[in-house]
């Protein structure tokens, strides 16, 4: 992979009605990087992605998206939102979903092309959702629909994939299947997700942040206790337990 | 019933429901689907202000509300992306200001009295030739667009800030949405008045939405529903001699409980 970092935010902030959400953010990701972001609720991590796609504007601070601003970078970026249950009755077939990823490569007002397809198709089958191809996306399990957005996300072939809680309505079962799919992606592409499991953190990243207004920012993907208490205030103690021990580095006495 | 199409009137009127139901199909399924029903309320009452400008300025009163209608719902577009959580007020602000430009300049037009109530539970036993040609143009012009630009319009309706991510130029679509839509609602003010737009362009939408699985063939069925509505009311309101806007929104109406009676079994 080239030189030029995925992402680069520089002293970003950002407030929803005064209220300040993130709060002089920096960080740079390379390439091929496969980042993790912790945090508790309401502490910025879904505003810190929007932030990334261009959606939301920062109020002070510079973000840089493979060298460009994001607004230019989108075609580049594979994105999962939080909320995959809404419009239930919503008339669109699983393939209508999957193939509106394409929509980053076609033209306004043309069709989608035969390439379109044949990507769409690619994207359903390594989600195990070809079969379902002619349903209701509606009539679809959590699960199984969690499969498709991300089928979405994956038929545009993105440098960077973007995914927020993707593991938030699948059974068990396809976390792990999916946790390796995303490992198998990141030969190729950058992926930043958003989870509050810590043990998957643990297993698949390379990078952790934790926000919680401000950031911090870990390349070895090691969760340091100053990172927990910082962002989720509470005992480390607490937050560590149950987790395997390998997540937390030995930690040296302190004075 | 079939010696009713020996008159002019009644074959026009037939014609229009045909026409205006290619529209109101089209338009109603992305009013439903955008969730802008409201705003489409609103314009349908707020051309009412169009058509008093028009008689006042002595120009033709559809013409008049077609404009009004397209500024009146640009503008409560606009506004209510800028103020996202006090829309429904502002648009309802709106619908009712509209209303009353409409009535004041009436008022102020001398010697000319207008026939209210087919304005507002509309009269569409009176369709002229021009202004079936009117309908046709719309029709064209939904259909060209929804043809042109159907993948956007689907990843808009259906989720909007994807569409944004993936560089569909929503706000555009959503502007270009809210002026078919006006123009729909004037067509459709002809056939059952502004007072009962909101119906015809809702009911088919709603109905069709359970019996189908993609956006077009939603489309497509509520063009034929809306294509029954109108003619079978339009022979009740022939056969009792009743006002023709009621009894086809009426007719649309039994059909909208039988069918949320369907959905809940």
């Amino acid at each position: 992979m080239n030189d030029i970092p995925a992402i680069e935010m520089k002293d970003v902030w950002f407030s929803y009605n005064k209220v300040p959400v993130v709060e002089g953010v920096s960080f740079t990701l390379s390439q091929g990087d496969f980042l993790g972001i912790l945090g508790p609720n309401g502490g910025g991590k879904t505003t810190l992605l929007k932030l990334m796609l261009g959606l939301l504007k920062p109020e002070r601070g510079e973000i840089r998206i493979l060298g460009k601003p994001p607004k230019e970078a989108r075609k580049f970026i594979g994105y999962l939102p939080q909320e995959t249950d809404f419009h239930l009755s919503f008339p669109i077939t699983v393939f209508e979903l999957a193939i509106m990823g394409r929509l980053t490569h076609s033209k306004l007002g043309k069709p989608y092309t035969k390439d379109d397809h044949e990507k769409a198709e690619m994207a359903l089958n390594q989600v195990g959702m070809w079969d379902y191809r002619f349903a209701k996306v509606g009539e679809l399990s959590g699960g199984q629909r969690q499969r498709v957005f991300i089928a979405r996300a994956l038929a545009s072939e993105p440098k960077i994939l973007m995914l927020d809680e993707p593991t938030s309505s699948v059974d068990p079962q396809f976390e792990s299947d999916l946790y390796e799919l995303f490992k198998e992606l990141n030969k190729d592409m950058t992926i930043v997700i958003i989870t509050h499991d810590i043990g998957v953190i643990s297993r698949y990243v390379k990078s952790v942040a934790c926000i919680n207004r401000t950031l911090i920012f870990h390349e070895e993907g090691k969760i340091t206790e100053e990172m927990i208490e910082a962002t989720y205030q509470c005992p480390v103690d607490l937050v560590a337990h149950g987790l395997p021990h390998r997540v937390f580095p030995l930690h040296k006495g302190k004075d | 019933m079939w010696e009713a199409l020996h008159f002019e009137f009644m074959r026009h009127a037939l014609a229009a429901g045909v026409l205006v139901s290619i529209s109101c199909g089209i338009i109603g399924v992305l009013v439903v689907v955008n969730r802008i029903a409201m705003i489409s309320g609103g314009i349908a009452h707020a051309s009412y202000g169009g058509i008093g400008i028009a008689v006042f300025a002595g120009i033709a009163p559809f013409g008049g509300a077609a404009g009004f209608a397209v500024f009146m719902g640009l503008l409560m577009g606009w506004i209510s992306l800028k103020q996202r959580d006090r829309s429904d007020a502002v648009i309802g602000a709106l619908w009712a200001i509209g209303m009353a430009i409409g009535i004041l300049f009436i008022d102020l037009s001398p010697g000319y009295n207008v026939d209210l109530m087919s304005y507002l539970f509309g009269s569409i036993l009176a369709v002229g030739k021009p202004e079936l040609w009117f309908m046709l143009v719309i029709d064209l012009l939904t259909l060209a667009a929804v043809i042109l630009f159907y993948k956007e319009l689907l990843a808009m309706s259906y989720d909007e800030e994807f569409a944004e991510v993936t560089g569909v130029p929503v706000r555009a679509l959503y502007f270009l949405l809210l002026t078919l839509t006006s123009f729909t609602i004037v067509m459709l003010i002809r056939v059952v008045g502004l007072i009962l737009v909101i119906a015809l362009l809702t009911i088919p939408p709603y109905i069709s939405e359970q019996f189908t699985s993609t956006l077009g063939k939603m489309m497509g069925f509520s063009i034929l529903l809306s294509i029954f509505f109108i003619t079978s009311g339009l022979w009740i309101s022939y056969s009792f001699n009743l006002s023709s806007g009621a009894s086809i929104i009426l007719v649309a109406g039994a059909a909208f409980f039988l069918s949320h009676i369907l959905r809940k079994v």
